[in-house]
C-alpha cells in the first residue's frame, strides 16, 4: 500500500519522538515508522542522567567548554553552543510534560556529578533517566495523536528528484511491503552497537539509520569515533552507569589501588570516558586486572545511596553475576557503547540531501566530536530532535507532495523476494554478524594501528562476499525475523566501511580514536571532519573533509 | 551445560496446524489462544544462562524461523515477556537452571493474549488499557515559567518512581486473574499508571481521574490475587498502587459505587460481629434499593445454594466482639464509630 504524510520519522526513540512531537506542534501531519514499539527503543537504556547548566553558579559557557574539551576539540562549537544554551529550556519542558526528576530540599531540580564536567549539572531519575524521559515522551505522542507504524522495518529511503521523499517499509506482522511518502523525512533510527561484540547496546541497534541515509546520498562523518564505556559488566557487557562513579564509586585494580591516579590525577574516576577506558585497557594488558576486568567499588557509598540512586545496576549485578554491590566490588571492563559520528547535519538537523533530516545518535551535528561526555547524549536527542522536527515541518510547507515511488516499491519487493529465494550454502546472518563484530572489536576497538586496520579492511571485503551467500532461514511472511536480520546485517556492513577507513586515514590520536603508531593529536593535519559518501556496495566510498567550526575555544592540551 | 527448552510454536500461516499436541488441562481452560505445537530444542550454554540466551541461541544456530521479541537483554526494554513454565516472566531475567523442571523449561506466548507467531504476542489489549487512563500530565495552572520547574518535594517524586520503573512488559496483565474473566478490567499496569498521575502533585485533574478509575473495570474490580505483584520483574507492585488509588478515591468522597460499598460492608461486618457476614455482603455491595442489581445476583445465589455453598442464614457474633470494636477505634478512620 501507499501512505502519504507531511513528515515521516524513522525511529521512535527520544530523538525520533521528540522530532515528531515538534513537527506535529508545527501543524504537520506526522507519522513515525519504528521496527519496535516506541517504549522498546534503546533510549530507555540511558541510565545516569541529562546535562544542563540550569543551577545557580553554572553557565552554558562552562557546559559548552567541558563538552568541547571532552570532544578533544573535534566538536563543532556553534552546535555545542546551541545545545548548551537550549539545554535548560528543554529539560524544564520535560518536567512540565510530567517527567519526574530528583529534587533538592527546596523542591527544585537536583543534580549529580558526571564525568568530564567541571560542575555537577546532571539531572536524573534514579538510574532510569532514559526510561523516564521515553515514557513521558511516548505519552505525549499519544496525547498529540501522532500516527505510529509500529513494528514496521524501513528497508530503503525514497528519493525523488534529488530530494528525500519517504521510505519503503516492511510491516513485520503481515510481511507486506509499503511505500510511505512524505515531503520531509527525519532519520532518528539510533546507533549501531551490533557492529561490535561485546557492546552495551540492544540487539536492535543495527545502524539502519546510518545505512539508509548513506545509501540515499547523505554523508557519514567522524565514523571512527567509537566510544567505549569504562564500566560494562563482566561477561554480559551490560552498562553500569557512570552515575555510580558520579555518586563516588572507585575503580580499583587487582591490588585494590585506584589506578586512575596515574592517568587522571585531578578528576580521577570522573575523567572523560575515553581516558578511563584507555587506562583500564592498559592496566588489564599489564596484568593488573582480574580475568580481564577491573573492579567498580561502591561499598563505601552505603546501602541508602545504592538502593535509592542506583537500584537498577544493583539489581543487574545481582541478577547476572550474583554480586551485591553493597557488599562487594563488581568486575567491569570497557565495552563499546556509542557512536560519536554519524549522518552529518547542520544545527537544524538538515543533511546534504534536501528533505532529509537526522537527529540523535545516528546524526553527527557534531556536538560530541571525538568523545561524548556522559549525560550529553540524552540532551543531544531532545535538543536536536526538537530542532529537526521544527525545521522538517517548515521545509514540508515549502515543497510539493511527492507523487511517484511505485518503481522503488517494486524493486524493493524484488530484492526481498530474491533474498528469500537464495539457497542455503552454509552461511547464516548470525555467523557473519558475529565474525564482523568480533573483528571490529579486535582491530577497531580502544587501541588501533595501521597493520590491524588494514587487516580489518581486508576482512570486511571477505565478509561482504560471505554476505552474498547468506540465506534467509525462514520463508514465511508473518514476523519473518530472519529476513529482518539479513537486511540489518547489510546495514551493519555498510556502517563498518567508513569506521575502518577513517580510522586508517586519521594518523593521529584524538578522543576515542587512539592509534598506538600515532599517539599524539595532530591539529595541523587532522582538526577536521572526514566525510564519506556511498558509491555502491562494491565501490570505494567518496571521501571529503570539512573544517571544524571553532567559535571561542582554541584547541589546548587535554588533561583531567 | 545442556539445557532443554520446549517452545510453544504457532504460525498463523498454518504450517503447524496439522501437528497440534496438548497435554490434558494445559494450558488452563481460560486459554483463548489458537492451538500450538510444542517443539523441543537442546542448547549448550554457560550455567548462569537465562532463558533468552537459550532462545537466541536456538534462533541463531538451530532454527531461524523461531519468532521472539527481544532487544536490551537486561530487563530494561520489556520486549521478552512470555510464559515460562506457566507463568509470566521476562526471558532475559529468568535463569535456565532455576526454571528447569523435570529436565526442561517450557516457554510459550501467554494464553490470555492474542498470539502473533511463536513467542510474539499481540500487545493491543495492554496498550488500549494504558491509553484509557489518560497517561499524561494535565499540568496544574498557572504553569511555572519556561525556565522554572514545578516546586514539589522530592518525596512526592520518589513516591512515583516505583511506577515509573514500569517497563510495560505486560507480565502483570497476562497473569491477571481479573483480566482473565473480564477483558474490560483496566488491568494492573494501567491502574498503577493511573495512580502515578493521580498522585502527581503537578496534575490538575485528580478528581476526574479518581472518578474515572472508580467505575466498572477500574480499581474496585481487582480481586487482590497478588499475581501482578509476584510476576512484575521491576518491583512496581501494581496492586500496592491500586490500593493507594482506592484510598485516595475514598478519601476524596468517591464512595457511591459497588466497590466502596463492598469494602464498607466488609469492614462493618467485621467490626460489628467479628466475622464476615457473607449473606449481606452482596446486597450491601450492590445497594439495597438497587432491585435490578439484586435480581442479577440471583443466578449466582441459586448456583451457590445448589452447590451447598450458601452462607448460614443466621449470622453469629464471635465471643468478645467488643475487643474488635476497640481495634477499629484505635485504628481510627471511617469505621471507628
Amino acid at each position: 500500500m501507499i501512505f502519504d504524510h507531511d513528515v515521516l520519522v524513522i525511529g521512535a526513540g527520544l530523538a525520533g519522538m521528540r522530532s515528531a512531537l515538534e513537527a506535529a506542534r508545527s501543524g504537520a501531519d506526522v507519522a513515525i515508522v519504528s521496527k519496535v514499539h516506541p517504549v522498546r527503543s534503546h533510549s530507555n537504556a540511558a541510565q545516569g542522567g541529562i546535562n544542563a547548566a540550569l543551577g545557580e553558579g553554572d553557565s552554558w559557557e562552562s557546559h559548552a567548554f567541558d563538552t568541547v574539551k571532552g570532544s578533544d576539540y573535534l566538536a563543532d562549537q556553534d552546535a555545542v553552543e546551541v545545545m548548551c544554551q537550549e539545554a535548560p529550556g528543554d529539560i524544564i519542558e520535560f518536567e512540565h510534560m510530567g517527567c519526574i526528576f530528583y529534587r533538592n530540599e527546596d523542591g527544585r531540580l537536583g543534580t549529580r556529578a558526571f564525568g568530564g564536567a567541571s560542575q555537577a549539572r546532571t539531572y536524573f531519575v534514579g538510574d532510569i533517566t532514559g526510561q523516564a524521559l521515553l515514557i513521558t515522551l511516548y505519552d505525549q505522542i499519544l496525547k498529540a495523536g501522532v500516527k505510529v507504524y509500529e513494528e514496521w522495518f524501513a528497508t530503503a529511503f525514497y528519493v525523488e528528484d534529488g530530494a528525500c521523499a519517504g521510505a519503503v517499509a516492511l510491516e513485520l506482522i503481515t510481511g507486506e511491503l509499503h511505500l510511505l511518502r512524505a515531503k520531509a523525512v527525519i532519520d532518528g533510527a539510533g546507533g549501531v552497537g551490533r557492529l561490535y561484540e561485546p557492546s552495551t547496546n540492544a540487539l536492535i541497534c543495527t545502524g539502519d539509520g546510518y545505512a539508509l541515509a548513506y545509501r540515499a546520498g547523505a554523508a557519514l562523518a567522524d565514523m571512527c569515533m567509537v566510544q567505549y564505556h569504562p564500566t560494562t559488566l563482566a561477561g554480559s557487557g551490560f552498562l553500569m552507569t557512570e552515575a555510580a562513579r558520579g555518586e563516588g564509586a572507585y575503580l580499583l585494580d587487582k591490588n585494590g589501588d585506584r589506578f586512575l591516579k596515574k592517568y587522571a590525577p585531578t578528576k580521577m574516576e570522573l575523567a572523560a570516558r575515553d581516558v578511563i577506558s584507555r587506562a583500564e585497557t592498559l592496566e588489564i594488558a599489564a596484568g593488573n586486572g582480574i580475568d580481564g576486568n577491573v573492579l567498580l567499588d561502591s561499598r563505601h557509598l552505603g546501602p541508602d545511596v545504592i538502593l535509592k540512586k542506583l537500584p537498577q545496576i544493583h539489581e543487574m549485578a545481582l541478577d547476572y553475576l550474583g554480586i551485591d554491590m553493597i557488599k562487594a566490588p563488581v568486575p567491569v571492563r570497557p565495552g563499546m557503547h556509542y557512536m560519536m559520528g554519524g549522518v552529518k547535519t547542520d544545527i537544524d538537523g538538515a543533511t546534504k540531501v534536501p528533505g532529509l533530516y537526522a537527529a540523535g545518535e545516528v546524526a553527527c551535528v557534531s556536538v560530541h566530536g571525538g568523545n561524548r561526555l556522559g549525560a550529553n547524549s540524552l540532551l543531544d536527542t531532545i535538543v536536536f530532535g526538537r530542532r529537526s522536527g521544527k525545521a522538517a515541518a517548515a521545509y514540508a510547507k515549502s515543497v510539493e507532495r511527492p507523487r511517484g515511488g511505485s518503481a522503488l516499491l517494486r524493486s524493493e519487493q524484488e530484492r526481498l523476494s530474491a533474498l528469500l529465494a537464495r539457497p542455503y550454502k552454509g552461511e547464516t546472518h548470525a555467523k557473519v554478524r558475529l565474525d564482523l563484530a568480533t573483528m571490529m572489536d579486535r582491530y577497531v576497538g580502544v587501541y588501533r594501528d595501521d597493520e590491524g586496520l588494514r587487516k580489518a579492511l581486508e576482512e570486511l571485503k571477505r565478509l561482504r562476499r560471505r554476505y552474498e551467500d547468506v540465506a534467509v532461514g525462514d520463508k514465511g511472511r508473518v514476523f519473518n525475523q530472519a529476513l529482518q536480520f539479513v537486511l540489518e546485517l547489510g546495514f551493519l556492513l555498510d556502517c563498518a566501511e567508513p569506521v575502518i577507513r577513517e580510522a586508517l586515514m586519521r594518523t593521529e590520536s584524538r578522543g576515542a580514536h587512539a592509534r598506538t603508531d600515532y599517539p599524539e593529536r595532530n591539529d595541523a593535519e587532522w582538526l577536521k571532519h572526514v566525510l564519506f559518501t556511498y558509491r555502491g556496495p562494491d565501490a570505494e566510498p567518496g571521501v571529503s573533509y570539512m573544517p571544524v567550526t571553532i567559535t571561542r575555544w582554541k584547541p589546548e592540551v587535554r588533561s583531567y | 551445560m545442556q539445557f532443554t527448552i520446549e517452545i510453544g510454536r504457532y504460525n498463523p500461516e498454518g504450517k503447524y496446524s496439522d501437528a497440534v499436541s496438548r497435554e490434558e488441562g494445559y494450558p488452563p481452560p481460560w486459554d483463548k489462544a489458537p492451538p500450538r505445537r510444542y517443539q523441543t530444542y537442546t542448547v549448550d550454554l554457560p550455567e548462569h544462562a537465562v532463558v533468552l540466551d537459550g532462545l537466541i541461541a536456538i534462533r541463531e544456530y538451530q532454527d531461524e524461523s523461531l519468532a521472539v521479541r527481544c532487544a536490551c537483554r537486561s530487563a530494561i526494554c520489556g520486549s521478552c515477556a512470555m510464559w515460562i513454565n506457566g507463568h509470566a516472566h521476562l526471558a532475559c531475567k529468568s535463569k535456565l537452571q532455576e526454571f528447569t523442571k523435570n529436565g526442561k523449561t517450557r516457554v510459550e506466548s501467554p494464553p490470555s493474549m492474542p498470539v502473533v507467531r511463536d513467542l510474539v504476542w499481540g500487545m493491543d489489549p495492554f496498550w488500549q488499557k494504558h491509553h484509557a487512563v489518560t497517561p499524561w500530565l494535565e499540568p496544574k495552572q498557572p504553569m511555572p515559567g519556561p525556565r522554572e520547574e514545578y516546586r514539589v518535594p522530592n518525596a512526592a517524586m520518589e513516591n512515583l518512581i516505583q511506577e515509573v520503573s514500569c517497563i510495560s512488559c505486560g507480565c502483570c496483565l497476562m497473569d491477571c486473574e481479573s483480566f482473565a474473566i473480564n477483558d474490560q478490567f483496566l488491568g494492573p499496569h494501567a491502574l498503577a499508571k493511573a495512580y502515578r498521575y493521580a498522585a502527581d502533585p503537578r496534575d490538575a485533574t485528580v478528581q476526574q481521574r479518581l472518578d474515572h478509575d472508580g467505575h466498572g473495570g477500574g480499581i474496585w474490580d481487582c480481586t487482590h490475587c497478588y499475581e501482578c505483584v509476584q510476576q512484575c520483574p521491576k518491583g512496581v507492585a501494581p496492586l500496592d498502587q491500586i490500593l493507594k488509588l482506592r484510598k485516595m478515591a475514598v478519601d476524596a468522597g468517591f464512595t457511591k459505587n459497588p466497590g466502596t460499598r463492598h469494602a464498607d460492608a466488609f469492614a462493618e461486618s467485621v467490626r460489628d460481629s467479628g466475622r464476615l457476614n457473607e449473606l449481606t455482603l452482596m446486597p450491601k455491595s450492590t445497594g439495597f434499593f438497587n432491585i435490578v442489581g439484586q435480581l442479577q445476583t440471583l443466578p449466582s445465589a441459586i448456583n451457590m445454594l445448589r452447590a451447598g455453598k450458601l452462607p448460614p442464614i443466621v449470622h453469629h457474633k464471635i465471643p468478645g466482639v467488643q475487643r474488635i470494636k476497640t481495634i477499629f477505634q484505635r485504628v481510627g478512620g471511617r469505621f471507628k464509630k
